[in-house]
């Protein structure tokens, strides 16, 4: 009896000894790269949070199985530790101490949402972790000199203000009366402060400045002036749930505005949900299948989507393919500093300059993308029904040419 | 500050109109938590819960092929019963204990409700579209919804019969009873237990129109609830218990104020200020009161 008690508890304190010694080696173990990640996969960002994770999860699967990452004449493998942020950022900073702490995770990979990436910050910066994120764009991220926070993703100010320059342009260069509701928070705000710039920039007016609330349903009030004071841009952002209210009023109280444009439409399914009452609709996209970026892993935008789709079963937003594109910066800084040294690591992310399926990618000083315009897409549907959003700008990689002015409801 | 309303007039109409139907709609969840919150004293934070989860019901509806108007007398039957399981499971445990006991289970079967609303429908935002089209008045100055009047038409109509229903039936009177001395109910003869739990159905049927009327008017998703849980408590508040001619025009009132507050002091105002008024309303009637009750001495 005493000797089993002897036995049991040597053999406990083995274990416990193991487990934390392999926890202590977790950062490159074997020929394995961990990297950590927290991620929404339940709460008010799961949807989005799984978004991520599969972009994540794709390119781990296709890095691994076309020869892994060389360093220092080894091959090494990715892998990725995940946890539950559950959507809240006090638990999002939490989970990003005990990655780091607890597991030992050197390198991550950033959460969703601009709200989540600013609670994790602090913690990657503190313990001077390289953080790849892909999914908070918010300006505010990229003004706090983080040294080791890279977003592959273009600022959120810079969203939409290709609009409000495309709308002057129409305009035969002289300046637009802008209306605008944004939802209040970081990355809207943002988004918002982007058109006051572009609004400046171009002499243009801002006529109607709405804030929404958090729980936004209802933007009525927002359209029936609107309406009365008849501005040539309409734009909206307010996550999915702003994208869908604003189009289902639009329609149901026929307001007519030369043109709309939005943010989140796809993640939104817009065309799904709203079939051709979203018709003309412009949406910010940081991504869309049919750019024609190339690189040797997904080759390109359609066969990305197509590879996804096999994979998943939906076509990806560009929440899966800029966390794809996220994992291919970690696998070229690695091969370029040939070691997995924090800071050399760090140096070789900051020199990045690179072509992904997703895009350009060159990393500012404070770590914002810079190489990737934003492209705009707008909702078109055929005679039966079915919507497709096409790019229409930039010219460059415009696949279809801007429908301007928004026909009137009474003409549709 | 903006002037809009004095610019442009027919924002004065549009305003007024809009706010009407939309306090309506308020109305009937607020008329929900004051039924039960008269006869059992409960307040059920857990209200908003209820409305979206009827408004899930009209949106798989929906989704099935079926046009989502229908879910409001499908989601009130289904939700009579939830309600049912709800009261049976924990309110029967806490109901004649103290009124934070009461805030504190109802504010546990909130979180579980949203928390399995997201697990079971995902985080998505989203809508049942009825397809109704919209009414043009004064040379198309003002528009409504057809959607906004349909769910206003149905709601008074709800409401209505629930008057009705409680004056004429068995169970209704049984209700008032209730509601007015629960003991003396009891000794009369009165299932007061039963009573509970069919008062707690049927607010959670409402709250299943109140919600499918929302999925065809506005849209839907898993942590929407709160605001529908503070809106009705304050008309509630403003009204006074056992005054539903009174939650009728309260709901009504708020909804106007909350549209003019908009075109008049901004957007971002809009809830604070309904808040605000919340606010000035119960310091003046704790005023009134005092005042009474330095007259009754």
């Amino acid at each position: 009896m005493r000797l089993n008690k002897i036995i049991l508890s040597f053999v406990s304190a083995l274990v416990i000894l193991f487990s934390t010694s392999v926890a202590s080696f977790a950062k490159v173990v074997g020929d394995k790269i961990i990297l950590g990640a927290a991620i929404s996969l339940t709460g008010k960002y799961s949807s989005n949070g799984v978004h991520t994770q599969n972009g994540y999860n794709m390119a781990v699967d296709r890095i691994n199985s076309m020869g892994g990452v060389k360093v220092g004449g080894k091959t090494y493998k990715f892998d990725i530790i995940y946890y539950d942020d559950e959507s809240n950022p006090k638990r999002a900073a939490q989970l990003a101490e005990r990655l780091i702490s607890q597991d030992g995770v050197e390198f991550m990979l950033g959460p969703y949402s601009s709200g989540l990436t600013k609670a994790i910050a602090p913690v990657t910066e503190k313990y001077g972790v390289p953080m790849v994120e892909a999914n908070g764009a918010s300006r505010s991220l990229f003004t706090k000199g983080y040294k080791y926070l890279f977003a592959v993703l273009a600022p959120a100010n810079l969203y939409l203000d290709v609009a409000i320059e495309t709308a002057v342009e129409l305009n035969g260069g002289k300046p637009v009366k802008i209306a605008q509701a944004f939802e209040q928070d970081a990355f809207s705000q943002d988004v918002r402060l982007g058109i006051l710039d572009a609004a400046e920039r171009t002499g243009s007016k801002i006529i109607i400045d709405d804030k929404l609330p958090k729980e936004l349903n209802d933007m009525a009030a927002t359209l029936v002036k609107v309406k009365q004071m008849k501005p040539d841009v309409l734009v909206v952002s307010g996550h999915t749930k702003g994208a869908l209210t604003a189009i289902r009023q639009i329609a149901e109280m026929k307001v007519d505005v030369p043109m709309l444009a939005m943010t989140h439409c796809d993640a939104a399914k817009l065309s799904k949900q709203h079939g051709k009452n979203s018709q003309y609709a412009l949406c910010a996209s940081q991504w869309h299948k049919s750019l024609t970026y190339k690189d040797d892993f997904f080759k390109d935008g359609m066969t990305y989507a197509a590879d996804f789709e096999k994979e998943f079963g939906y076509d990806p937003p560009y929440q899966s393919a800029e966390s794809s594109a996220a994992l291919l910066v970690f696998k070229d800084a690695f091969e370029r500093a040939n070691s997995f040294d924090q800071k050399k690591v760090r140096d070789a992310l900051a020199a990045t300059n690179m072509q992904t399926f997703y895009g350009n990618i060159k990393f500012a000083p404070g770590g914002q993308n810079v190489d990737k315009p934003m492209v705009l897409f707008q909702v078109m549907c055929d005679a039966s029904g079915s919507c497709e959003n096409k790019v229409v700008a930039p010219l460059k990689w415009a696949s279809a040419k801007l429908i301007h002015p928004i026909p009137k409801w009474s003409d549709r | 500050m903006d002037f809009l309303v004095f610019q442009y007039p027919m924002i004065t109409v549009q305003a007024c109109l809009d706010g009407i139907l939309l306090g309506v709609l308020f109305a009937l969840i607020a008329y929900g938590m004051a039924l039960q919150w008269g006869v059992m004293n409960i307040i059920n934070i857990a209200q908003g819960d209820l409305v979206i989860l009827g408004g899930y019901i009209a949106y798989f509806m929906y989704l099935y092929g079926i046009h989502p108007a229908w879910g409001v007398i499908v989601a009130p039957v289904i939700m009579y019963f939830v309600g049912i399981a709800i009261y049976k499971l924990v309110i029967n445990k806490v109901v004649d204990r103290d009124l934070f006991i009461s805030i504190l289970a109802t504010f546990g079967i909130s979180i579980l409700f949203m928390q399995l609303m997201n697990f079971a429908f995902g985080a998505d935002v989203v809508l049942a579209n009825s397809g109704y089209g919209t009414t043009m008045l004064f040379d198309s100055n003002v528009v409504l919804p057809n959607s906004k009047i349909f769910s206003a038409f149905i709601s008074i109509l709800f409401a209505v019969c629930l008057v009705i229903y409680m004056k004429k039936s068995k169970l209704g009177r049984a209700i008032r009873a209730t509601a007015q001395n629960a003991r003396a109910a009891k000794i009369l003869g009165v299932d007061t237990e039963k009573v509970y739990a069919a008062t707690f159905g049927i607010n959670a049927a409402l709250c299943g129109v109140a919600g499918a009327l929302i999925s065809i008017t506005f849209t839907i998703h898993p942590y929407m609830g709160l605001p529908y849980t503070i809106r009705s408590f304050m008309i509630v508040i403003v009204a006074g218990l056992g005054n539903l001619p009174g939650v009728a025009m309260s709901g009504m009132g708020l909804g106007v104020f909350e549209e003019f507050a908009d075109y008049i002091l901004g957007t971002e105002f809009r809830i604070g200020s309904v808040f605000l008024l919340l606010v000035l309303i119960l310091v003046y009637r704790r005023f009134k009161l005092s005042r009474k009750r330095e007259y009754l001495k």
